[in-house]
C-alpha cells in the first residue's frame, strides 16, 4: 500500500520536476531546492519580524491600530515588509509539504535516512505553531476567530483548569497581559523552530541551507511584486461582542480548523496525534533491507580522507592510525549512518582498475559488492558485448532510468562508485567501443552527490581524475529518472551512433591474466599492519 | 535572447507559484455558521460544595495523627459535580454533570458550550445544582432576549454573587 502510494507521488513529482529541470536547469530547480528555500523564507520571516517588531505595539488596546499604521500609512516599506512576514511563513509551508512528500516520494525517510525524516516531525508543529501565534497578534477578526478555535481545541485537553476560550467571548475578559504571552510566544517559537531545523541537517553532509543566488533573487523579486500587488491587510477589529462568523482563512496554516466545525475537537486532536505518530513511525515501516556497510581494510588504507570527504551521509570520519604505520590518520565507518552507496569505493586512490593482483583489495570496500566484483562484472559484461554493432558498456545507477536498460549493464547502487580508472581500463584496453554512466535525474540524485562528484571526477576537479588520455568523445554521462527510460533508450541509441563514426581506437594491449579471469573469493582482510 | 526569454519564463513560473499562495493566504472565505445566526456560549467556572460536610473528630482519632496534622475538623477535599441545563425556547439544549477538575477532583467545575441559533427573540432559561440536594436547583435565572445576526450571547455564573448573569 505504502509502495503504491509512494509509486503515485514519485510520478507526481516526475510530472513536475522534469519540465522544470528543462526550464530552470538542474542547479536552479526549485523542486531540487526545497530545504534551502525553506532556509530562506525562514530568514526572511525572521528579517521582515524584527523590522515588524519596531511598529508594533503589543499592548493589546493598540495592536490593531499599530498594525494598520504600518500596513496604510508605511505600506511602501513596513506594509511591504508585513506582505514578506506572511507569504514567506505561507511559502514555508508549501516547502515543508512539498519537501515532505518529495523526500517520502523518493524514499528518502528509511534507513540511515530516518534521523533527519524523524526530527523533522517536531518542525511541522513548531512552524504551525509559529504561524498561528502570529495570527493572533494582528488583532482583527481572523484573528478572533483563530483564537476562538485554537483556545477551544486545547480546552477539549484536560490541562487547563479553566477554558481559555473564555477569554475571547465577552469584552473586557482579556487582560494585555495574555497578549504579551502571545507575543512571547510568537518569538521563542520560531527560535525553537530554527533549533529543529538545525538539528534537522545535523546527519546531512553538505547540506543545502542557501539556494543559489540567482534563485534567491528571483524569489526576492517575486515576494516584492506579490507584496505590492496583493498585500496583506487585516480583516477588520477585533469586536468580541460578536461572533466571527465569516473570516478569509489562511488555508495553508489554518486548513484543520474548519474540521473542529465537522468532526469535532476530539476528533482533530485524534487525527493530529495518528497523524504525528504515523509520521513519526515511517522510517520503519516497512523497515529498509539495507546492504552491509562499508568496511575499511587498514592494510590498503593510507588516511587520504577523500572518502570522507565524498561520503554524503557523514558515515566516514578520520581517527587516529590503530595498526602502527605511518600515516597520521584512517577512516572509520560508522555502519549506522552507512547506505552502502559505494561512493567511497569510488573515491578510494587504492580502487585502481590496473592493479594486477590475483586477490585484489581496495582502501574501503562493500561486502556485498566488493570492486573486484565490480571490475569481474564489468569485464564479463563488457564480454558480452561482442558481436554487438556499437559496443556500448552502460554503468548504471540502479535508481535511474539506465537500471533497465536489457544489454551491457553493469548495475550499481550509484555511479560515484566507478573509480575513474575503471572507465580507463574499459577504453584503453578496448572492452568496449565507449561508456555510458547512467545515473539518476541530475536534480535528484538518490545519494545527493553521486552526480556532483562524478561530473567533478570526470572534468579533473576532484580526485581521483578520470585521465586525459581517455577519449571524452567515447564517454557520456546520462541523467535520467527511473521513469525517463525512453530517454534513456533515445540518448544512448544517439551516443552509439556517434561512437559508431568515431575512427577506430589504435589496438591495445590485451588484458592481462589477472584481471581477464580474476576469480572472485570472499572478501578476506590482510593481516593487520602488513603493507600492499 | 534565449537566455532572457529562459529567465523570463523562470521567474514567469516563480511569481505565478507565488500568487497563487498569496490568494489562499485569505481566499476562500470560510464561514463558521450560516447568515442570520447568533451563537449563545454557556460557560463558567465555579466550585460546587464539598461532597461531605466537615466532621469532628474524637481525641482518640486526633491522637493517632502526626502531631503537624492535628485538626480537630475533617474535610474532605472532594467536590460534588455540578448539574446545569439550559433551554433555549422552552426546549432543552443541554444537561450535564460537571465532575469537579483536578487529580484529587477538588478543583472547580467548568463549562464551555457554544450553540448556533437563527437570530431572533428567545426566551432563555439556566438552572444549576451545586448542593447535594437532589430535586430542585440552587440557581436559575429565565429571561426573554432578543439575539441580532452575529452576536455573541454569553450565559456566565458569578460564584462571587451566586447568579447567573446573561451579557
Amino acid at each position: 500500500m505504502i509502495g503504491v502510494i509512494r509509486s503515485v507521488l514519485r510520478r507526481g513529482f516526475e510530472w513536475i520536476e522534469r519540465p522544470l529541470d528543462r526550464l530552470f536547469g538542474p542547479a536552479l530547480n526549485p523542486v531540487a531546492q526545497l530545504g534551502a528555500l525553506g532556509f530562506f523564507f525562514y530568514w526572511i520571516v525572521a528579517v521582515s519580524g524584527i523590522y515588524l517588531f519596531i511598529f508594533f505595539d503589543t499592548g493589546i488596546e493598540r495592536a490593531y491600530e499599530s498594525v494598520e499604521n504600518l500596513t496604510n500609512n508605511h505600506w511602501y516599506h513596513a506594509g511591504v515588509m508585513r506582505s514578506f512576514h506572511r507569504y514567506a511563513s505561507d511559502l514555508m509551508v508549501v516547502m515543508l509539504v512539498t519537501h515532505l512528500l518529495r523526500e517520502f516520494a523518493y524514499d528518502h525517510y528509511r534507513g540511515t535516512r530516518w534521523f533527519s525524516w524523524f526530527t523533522g516531525v517536531p518542525i511541522i508543529w513548531l512552524l504551525y505553531t509559529s504561524g498561528i501565534t502570529g495570527y493572533w497578534l494582528v488583532w482583527d477578526k481572523l484573528a478572533q476567530y483563530v483564537a476562538l478555535v485554537t483556545s477551544e481545541l486545547l480546552d477539549w485537553l484536560p490541562i487547563f483548569g479553566e477554558p481559555i476560550a473564555r477569554n475571547f467571548v465577552s469584552t473586557g475578559t482579556l487582560t494585555s497581559r495574555f497578549f504579551s504571552l502571545m507575543v512571547f510566544m510568537h518569538v521563542a517559537v520560531p527560535l525553537f523552530l530554527l533549533s529543529a531545523m538545525w538539528i534537522h541537517i545535523l546527519h546531512i553532509s553538505r547540506p543545502k541551507m542557501n539556494p543559489p543566488r540567482t534563485l534567491a533573487a528571483m524569489t526576492l523579486l517575486a515576494l516584492i511584486a506579490v507584496s505590492i500587488w496583493n498585500p496583506a491587510v487585516s480583516q477588520g477589529h477585533v469586536d468580541l461582542a460578536k461572533a466571527p462568523v465569516a473570516v478569509g482563512l489562511d488555508w495553508l496554516f489554518l486548513p484543520l480548523y474548519p474540521l473542529t466545525d465537522l468532526w469535532g475537537n476530539g476528533a482533530v486532536w485524534a487525527f493530529l496525534g495518528a497523524f504525528t505518530v504515523m509520521l513519526g513511525l515511517m522510517p520503519w515501516l516497512p523497515p529498509l533491507r539495507r546492504a552491509k556497510a562499508a568496511e575499511v581494510d587498514l592494510a590498503h588504507c593510507n588516511g587520504c580522507a577523500r572518502c570522507a570527504e565524498d561520503c554524503p551521509y557523514e558515515a566516514i570520519r578520520m581517527v587516529r592510525r590503530s595498526d602502527g604505520l605511518h600515516f597520521p590518520t584512517e577512516a572509520q565507518v560508522n555502519p549506522s549512518l552507512c547506505v552502502s552507496c559505494g561512493i567511497c569505493v569510488g573515491s578510494c586512490p587504492s580502487s585502481t582498475a590496473f592493479r594486477r593482483s590475483q586477490e585484489f583489495k581496495t582502501g574501503i570496500d562493500l561486502p556485498d559488492f566488493s570492486f573486484q566484483r565490480l571490475r569481474e562484472l564489468t569485464v564479463e559484461t563488457a564480454e558480452s558485448l561482442h558481436g554487438e554493432k556499437e559496443r556500448i558498456l552502460v554503468f548504471a545507477c540502479e535508481h535511474g532510468g539506465g537500471a533497465g536498460h536489457l544489454t551491457g549493464v553493469v548495475p550499481l547502487p550509484c555511479v560515484a562508485m566507478i573509480p575513474p580508472s575503471l572507465i580507463d581500463l574499459v577504453l584503453s584496453k578496448k572492452l568496449a567501443d565507449g561508456v555510458a554512466v547512467a545515473g539518476c535525474a541530475e536534480s535528484a540524485c538518490f545519494n545527493r552527490l553521486g552526480i556532483a562528484w562524478t561530473e567533478q571526477r570526470f572534468a579533473g576537479e576532484r580526485d581521483p581524475y578520470l585521465r586525459t588520455r581517455v577519449p571524452r568523445n567515447r564517454l557520456k554521462t546520462i541523467w535520467v529518472s527511473a521513469l525517463e527510460t525512453s530517454r534513456f533508450e533515445h540518448e544512448l541509441a544517439a551516443f552509439a551512433e556517434r561512437v559508431a563514426a568515431i575512427p577506430e581506437i589504435p589496438s591495445a594491449l590485451p588484458l592481462p591474466q589477472t584481471i581477464a579471469s580474476a576469480p572472485s573469493p570472499e572478501p578476506k582482510r590482510m593481516p593487520e599492519g602488513s603493507v600492499p | 535572447m534565449t537566455g532572457y526569454l529562459r529567465r523570463t519564463g523562470q521567474f514567469v513560473v516563480i511569481l505565478l507559484l507565488f500568487s497563487a499562495v498569496s490568494a489562499f493566504a485569505n481566499w476562500p472565505i470560510y464561514r463558521q455558521i450560516p447568515e442570520g445566526s447568533a451563537v449563545v456560549v454557556l460557560t463558567f467556572v465555579h466550585g460546587a460544595d464539598r461532597k461531605a460536610e466537615c466532621r469532628t473528630r474524637s481525641p482518640e482519632e486526633i491522637a493517632k495523627l502526626a502531631p503537624n496534622m492535628r485538626r480537630v475538623l475533617d474535610c474532605p477535599r472532594g467536590r460534588r459535580p455540578i448539574y446545569v441545563e439550559l433551554d433555549l425556547a422552552d426546549k432543552n439544549i443541554f444537561r450535564a454533570y460537571l465532575p469537579p477538575t483536578g487529580i484529587a477532583g477538588d478543583g472547580h467545575s467548568r463549562v464551555y458550550q457554544r450553540f448556533v441559533v437563527p437570530a431572533g427573540q428567545y426566551e432563555i432559561a439556566v438552572r444549576m445544582r451545586d448542593t447535594p440536594r437532589t430535586e430542585g436547583f440552587d440557581h436559575e435565572r429565565k429571561e426573554t432576549v432578543t439575539l441580532v445576526r452575529e452576536q455573541m450571547f454569553v450565559v456566565d455564573f458569578r460564584s462571587e454573587s451566586g447568579e447567573f448573569v446573561f451579557r
